[in-house]
């Protein structure tokens, strides 16, 4: 079955000039692919800067590739804004962290909800445009009061749902959800979870769910990459990758989680921070902050590879499948 | 400087105030209120707190946005401006210093008492180099110049895990990163040798990785320093992994208190239970989350009676006209809640429920 959605070695340079005047190139997402099936969740994770957000926008055309190829539903994603863009985009929709943003500050939010159906010359007549705008109201749990309110109305979970309302007038295949819960407090985030989930389950898209959260990823993912620098360096079902980490970077990112059973995890400090993209380290990137580093870590850039249980991983230190086990799997 | 902390419960004695306490508490609010100025007169934000802190104790202040948790202390520190309004008492070391005057209480912020908030880059002069502001408060607060305050100023970024101090003391608060700037934070609360420092969500604004390395920083200076500490964040995996005792927050009232593991372990106010239920784990069966219904009520329709009533499924008429106070629910746990009796007999707030139950 083709995958709804797949990146192959996507990549996005940034012509940049580092304080002494000299021209380099900054690489944000360095060499990125993977796939998405319909209906399923696949979570990006890794801290600021690693690339997540980048990799999201140009998924979605919103931002062209330097190098690498996007294919949605098995059409090539391009960012030239034509008639074939605007009928692809209609079928991928983006939520990000800040509802308020993204809303227009003087316009009742059910009109906002309505409009992607005219940007797109769908459903004729106003009667029918407000009824399915309605209908999605319902869906996503605001009351039809709120319909004629405007943004500043409404509570920051409230806004959120009108977001959501108005991604999926369009009945897309793809969300695009970057950090849709980061700027909610904790007992509206669980209602945003719960809502998201529940509406996979009625409407059947796929989610691409970027989060800097592993344990809101946990909830809503069925498979998880971790990003480090521009490149994925473990990819896996939630359990493996959180229970039992593969890379060192995923590793250090569990342990990091502050939870409420003390002392239950043995905590791993990583020294400094992520390296400035810029710089780049040579061999792998994360090598000067990894504990377990060889020699051979800061030659020769590790590559992402399917590991002995089914997992991908790029490090030299996790034992790779061998190939008549890759091919079986495969 | 050691301080006789043996009891592994040293809120023990600060949770009891009826019964003669064997310290005096290092910090103390009484009846604390905050209200600030509104339309229709003042709204009042923070209605009446008792806390104390015990020497060397780490307490933790956990709620959601708009319960008071960060305005408590900053009023308490009289931070806010002219035109908020506090009653109550803020006693430090016994010492109510709401009455101090403004220059009396200036040598207390920063001095007995150190601050370090949420985005240190904000919190740092842009224009002023890292050296000159850490020895402007080893001028202010210790009497330190030139050659003294200059090496104490080594010491201290030393301290905070910052590497190639001579170096970083002549450098601006742009050339380090978030992770860096807030161990400088820490460094300038540290300069005052305080005896409680207060964290207002000293990691939000930080990455995962950056933020244990903080998390275990202050936990390293606490044991060596025997500081006490306040830690206020929204996230109560962090308080869990630094704090002795918890006071959980909501809508301007501490609705349950108790030591760290009772708190998470067997939690009496239905509001506590519902944060727990909401969180995500990363660790047992995945389970769907259990929100809590409804919102936070604005502080100028807050509900008569208990504030949690109207989202509680515990919730009788009483609760909807009477104002719950804070008593004792177990030992050394106390919580604001007319139902306590059955918040006993309730099954625990993790109860886990089957991945299948997600379909």
């Amino acid at each position: 079955m083709t995958p709804l959605l797949r990146v192959d070695d996507l990549a996005r340079h940034y012509p940049v000039a580092t304080a002494s005047g000299q021209k380099r190139l900054l690489h944000a997402v360095d060499g990125v692919s993977f796939s998405l099936a319909a209906g399923k969740t696949l979570g990006l994770v890794g801290e600021s800067g690693c690339g997540k957000s980048t990799t999201a926008r140009l998924a979605l055309g919103l931002l062209p590739a330097t190098s690498g190829r996007i294919t949605f539903a098995g059409e090539a994603v391009s960012a030239t804004r034509d008639r074939h863009w605007r009928a692809l985009r209609r079928r991928m929709q983006l939520v990000h962290q800040d509802p308020l943003a993204a809303l227009d500050r003087r316009l009742p939010v059910g009109e906002q909800i309505v409009e992607p159906l005219l940007i797109h010359g769908l459903e004729a007549g106003i009667g029918a445009r407000r009824q399915k705008a309605l209908q999605l109201f319902e869906a996503v749990g605001l009351r039809p009061d709120l319909f004629e309110r405007y943004p500043h109305e409404l509570s920051g979970g409230q806004r959120q749902r009108v977001v959501l309302a108005r991604a999926l007038i369009l009945g897309p295949e793809l969300l695009v959800c970057d950090e849709p819960i980061s700027a909610l407090d904790v007992s509206v985030a669980a209602q945003v979870t719960n809502l998201l989930q529940d509406l996979q389950g009625r409407f059947g898209m796929a989610y691409l769910f970027i989060s800097h959260d592993l344990k809101v990823v946990r909830q809503i993912a069925d498979e998880v990459a971790v990003m480090y620098l521009g490149k994925i360096v473990e990819q896996g079902p939630p359990e493996a990758l959180f229970h039992a980490p593969a890379h060192p970077y995923t590793e250090a990112l569990v342990s990091a989680v502050p939870t409420l059973q003390r002392g239950t995890r043995e905590r791993i400090i990583l020294r400094g921070d992520p390296p400035n993209p810029v710089d780049r380290p040579a061999g792998c990137a994360f090598h000067p902050r990894c504990p377990r580093a060889i020699a051979r870590c800061r030659e020769e850039t590790p590559t992402l590879r399917p590991t002995s249980d089914g997992r991908l991983a790029a490090c030299h230190l996790v034992p790779v499948a061998s190939d008549a086990a890759a091919a079986a799997a495969a | 400087m050691t301080l006789p902390i043996t009891s592994d419960r040293p809120g023990m004695a600060a949770l009891l105030p009826d019964m003669q306490a064997p310290i005096t508490p290092l910090l103390a609010l009484d009846g604390f209120s905050v209200a600030f100025p509104g339309a229709n007169g003042p709204v009042p934000v923070v209605r009446g707190i008792d806390l104390r802190l015990a020497p060397g104790e780490a307490l933790g202040i956990v709620g959601e946005s708009g319960c008071g948790k960060s305005v408590t202390w900053l009023a308490a520190l009289r931070l806010l401006g002219r035109g908020v309004a506090t009653s109550g008492e803020v006693r430090l070391a016994g010492k109510d210093i709401t009455r101090l005057p403004e220059h009396a209480l200036a040598r207390v912020r920063g001095g007995r008492i150190g601050l370090i908030f949420q985005d240190p880059t904000s919190s740092l002069n842009p224009v002023q180099r890292i050296g000159t502001q850490l020895m402007e408060v080893l001028r202010l607060h210790r009497g330190l110049r030139g050659d003294a305050a200059q090496r104490e100023a080594l010491r201290l970024l030393d301290r905070v895990g910052i590497a190639d101090a001579p170096r970083r003391l002549r450098q601006y608060p742009h050339e380090f990163s978030g992770g860096m700037n807030q161990r400088v934070m820490i460094a300038l609360a540290l300069a005052g040798e305080p005896e409680v420092l207060i964290a207002d969500e000293p990691t939000t604004a930080l990455d995962a990785t950056i933020q244990a390395q903080i998390l275990d920083l202050i936990r390293d200076i606490r044991r060596e320093s025997g500081m006490g500490l306040v830690l206020i964040s929204h996230d109560i995996g962090v308080v869990a992994d630094l704090c002795d005792r918890v006071a959980v927050m909501y809508a301007g009232r501490v609705v349950e208190t108790a030591a760290t593991q009772d708190l998470l372990g067997r939690p009496r106010h239905p509001y506590t239970r519902g944060l727990l239920s909401a969180l995500p784990s990363l660790d047992g069966p995945r389970r769907r989350l259990t929100p809590i219904a409804g919102t936070v009520p604005a502080p100028d329709r807050m509900p008569p009676g208990c504030a949690f009533a109207p989202r509680c499924s515990l919730a009788t008429e009483a609760c909807r006209s009477e104002t719950p106070p804070l008593v004792l629910a177990a030992q050394d746990q106390r919580a604001a809640c007319l139902r306590l009796a059955e918040t006993a007999l309730a099954p625990a707030a993790r109860e886990p429920v089957p991945v299948g139950a997600f379909a």
